[in-house]
């Protein structure tokens, strides 16, 4: 195994359209292991956050600089969207072709994908389109898909948002099973329930700005703002 | 050895037998369905592979003069000579002749059937403001209308007078769903297939008499065309056994063409 | 109504005995218009999908002549063609006016501009739902090319079928640079307009049968995959 492309450090980071400031500046240090759930009220900017880490948004200024060469870094990483996007192929096909794009043998990238189907409860439906799946069936596709080549750290923006009961818990147990075993997890949530479950740390986003980076006792203990203390609450925040 | 022969062989096999010849002749000749005659004895006679473009009367000396086709069997005298002068064509062959004829609602408001001479006819078509279906293509049939109407000296060019610039069979469709009167020549009239009520009402005089004659375009001109194999089918189409075919056409028991060609070359 | 049911009748029984004309008309209209879909296709629809993931600055221009060319009337492409093919043409010298060849140049021009229109819209579509994630994977531009080609397979298939079905009921342009010269470069539709010529409706219905009946099974065709694209999405 080589060295993980962790730690990332991101610094004075500023994400600008059309001249108006979504994000930053921002200055924030990605450990090697761990469990962050990005928190903030709707527009703080906790989608823009994640994907410039990510490196889907151009940084007007700042960087964010990883542990080993970009293009190596980047084919280590997983991506999970709020609203899942799936390959119009098999869900079998949508498992080997991150696989397959790393040039990993066909008869492997298949054992694999069916190990993982298994895992996210997808075993019986491996030959169906994956379009025709539920958003649940969909969403723990796309989290598998995100894990299986074992990136070093896998961000997810809200992936339970539209989901029932039922999902969300299977995609919290497979989180929590490859957080263990040493992936780490940076992931946006609105949910407070979900956040106290899985947080080891939580990062709390204002306009735009980090406000407060806290272990997860001490965040939902004494919040530092009164912005945090009031979405724990419950109270709207602006 | 045998190599040889067998090259010599199959590039003498293929001159004889894949030996095509482009001609561009008029919609009047060919849908006279004499052509579905002559086509076969011609490959049968001499090897050719007649391939017709089969066009108004315009766009046939267009094409010959373009060097897209190495022959053209029109009937529009002046300008075949036009053709001819202007250097496009080696020499104008007579071949045969047929005639045009008057072909109006068999109710015949303008009484076409009583007239005493074509110009007559247009006459009568002009006073009565008959409607009256022209080419209007600037094939020879048109031009042949035309100049039949200038000889008339009658004005025309009514809400009677249509244009409808299409072929001969277009023209006969259109004039049967118009029941208006139309100069066809006779062959296209007797093998046309949706008569309505339309008949023949008047024929017969000289002026209405059409000559097709052939003409090869020049290979001064146009190097690539195939001046030798459109000689040989000049050949063929003066010789005896055109005749005979083009004597011997009729439709209903009716003689539609006569050979006139000077034989002998 | 006695000439329909009589042409129609009578068209029937051409088909249906296999008369040799119809049936070397019909390959011969099949051999033309598959050859241009093919040939319109392998330029079209790599040019659809690359107009719709790459940005440049004529982009927008670009696409709007697409579309505007899309409207190409064949008789004005048949002149051109012509013109140029003609003996006296600048490309006079390769002979190929008056030859299969001919018809299939005009055709390819005709429904090019179809094919990667309509090619160009579905990619579009697909990129647009797939940007994030093959961003993502960083996936290299012919990897992205690759998957995009392979899962819109569907939509560009009916989007060359949509050019074979414009090609084969066109008669403008064929007419003027194949000549419909009988044996060599008579097609369906310039046969249909000769026979109507001749005022022979049986013949000319009969053809036009096959080429209804031709025109309707690629329309099916291009529902049929149409309705998979919706229903499955892949």
């Amino acid at each position: 195994m080589v060295t993980s492309i962790l730690p990332l450090v991101m610094s004075d980071a500023v994400v600008k359209r059309r001249a108006k400031v979504l994000l930053g500046p921002v200055n924030l240090t990605i450990s090697q292991t761990g469990f962050t759930i990005v928190m903030g009220p709707n527009g703080a900017g906790k989608t823009t956050l994640l994907r410039s880490l990510h490196g889907l948004e151009r940084l007007a200024q700042g960087r964010a600089q990883w542990q080993t060469p970009l293009k190596d870094a980047r084919r280590r990483q997983a991506f999970v969207f709020q609203s899942p996007i799936v390959l119009r192929r098999s869900v079998l096909e949508n498992l080997t072709y991150p696989l397959r794009l790393r040039g990993t043998e066909k008869g492997r990238a298949t054992a694999l994908a069916r190990d993982w189907a298994q895992r996210v409860g997808l075993g019986d439906a491996l030959d169906n389109p994956a379009p025709q799946l539920s958003g649940g069936e969909k969403q723990k596709l796309a989290l598998a898909r995100a894990l299986i080549t074992q990136p070093d750290i896998v961000f997810l923006d809200e992936p339970c948002a539209n989901l029932d009961g039922r999902a969300t818990r299977e995609i919290e147990d497979v989180l929590q099973a490859s957080n263990a075993a040493g992936t780490r997890i940076v992931m946006a949530t609105h949910n407070i329930g979900q956040a106290k479950r899985l947080a080891l740390d939580v990062v709390f986003l204002l306009r735009g700005k980090i406000v407060e980076q806290s272990p997860a006792g001490a965040f939902f203990e004494e919040p530092k703002t009164p912005q945090a203390a009031a979405l724990l609450r419950g109270d709207i925040v602006e | 050895m045998i190599r040889i022969i067998a090259c010599v062989l199959a590039m003498t096999g293929t001159t004889v037998s894949a030996e095509n010849l482009k001609v561009a002749v008029t919609t009047s000749f060919h849908n006279s369905g004499l052509s579905d005659i002559l086509l076969p004895a011609i490959a049968e006679d001499t090897g050719i592979d007649v391939q017709l473009l089969v066009v108004g009367t315009g766009q046939a000396l267009r094409l010959g003069e373009a060097g897209d086709v190495d022959a053209i069997l029109v009937h529009s005298r002046a300008s075949e000579e036009a053709f001819i002068a202007n250097g496009y064509g080696t020499h104008r062959r007579e071949i045969m002749y047929n005639d045009f004829v008057f072909i109006g609602p068999n109710a015949d408001p303008a009484a076409v059937s009583d007239a005493a001479s074509a110009a007559d006819a247009l006459t009568r078509i002009a006073q009565t403001e008959a409607i009256f279906v022209s080419r209007g293509d600037d094939s020879g049939t048109h031009k042949k209308e035309l100049s039949l109407w200038d000889a008339a000296d009658v004005a025309r060019g009514g809400d009677w007078y249509r244009p409808v610039g299409a072929g001969m069979g277009a023209a006969l469709n259109t004039a049967a769903g118009m029941d208006a009167y139309i100069i066809a020549d006779r062959a296209s009239w007797l093998n046309f297939g949706n008569k309505a009520d339309l008949d023949l009402l008047f024929a017969g005089d000289p002026v209405l008499f059409n000559q097709y004659a052939y003409i090869p375009v020049d290979p001064a001109l146009h190097p690539h065309v195939k001046n030798d194999v459109a000689l040989a089918l000049e050949d063929w189409l003066t010789g005896e056994h055109a005749a005979m075919l083009i004597n011997g056409y009729t439709i209903n028991g009716e003689t539609l063409f006569t050979f006139n060609a000077e034989t002998g070359s | 109504m006695g000439d329909i049911w009589e042409g129609i009748s009578a068209g029937f029984w051409l088909v249906v005995t296999l008369d040799p004309d119809l049936v070397e008309i019909t390959l011969m209209s099949l051999r033309v218009t598959v050859t241009a879909t093919f040939v319109a296709s392998c330029f079209a629809l790599p040019f659809g999908a690359w107009l719709a993931i790459r940005r440049f600055r004529y982009r927008r221009f670009v696409i709007a002549v697409l579309n505007a060319l899309m409207g190409l009337p064949p008789v004005v492409v048949g002149l051109i063609v012509y013109l140029l093919l003609s003996r006296s043409g600048p490309f006079g010298v390769l002979g190929l006016l008056f030859t299969p060849t001919a018809m299939i140049i005009a055709q390819v021009i005709i429904i090019t501009p179809l094919i990667a229109s309509i090619a160009h819209q579905a990619i579009r579509d697909i990129w647009a739902e797939y940007h994030d994630l093959l961003i993502s994977m960083s996936t290299s531009k012919r990897q992205r090319i690759a998957t995009l080609i392979w899962d819109g397979r569907r939509a560009l298939m009916t989007a060359a079928l949509a050019g074979f079905g414009r090609a084969i009921g066109e008669v403008g342009a064929i007419m003027i640079v194949g000549g419909n010269i009988d044996h060599a470069t008579r097609v369906l539709t310039t046969a249909i307009a000769l026979e109507t010529g001749k005022g022979d409706f049986s013949l000319a219905l009969g053809l036009g049968f096959v080429l209804i009946a031709l025109a309707v099974t690629v329309n099916i065709l291009i529902h049929a995959i149409g309705r998979t694209e919706r229903d499955g999405k892949w």
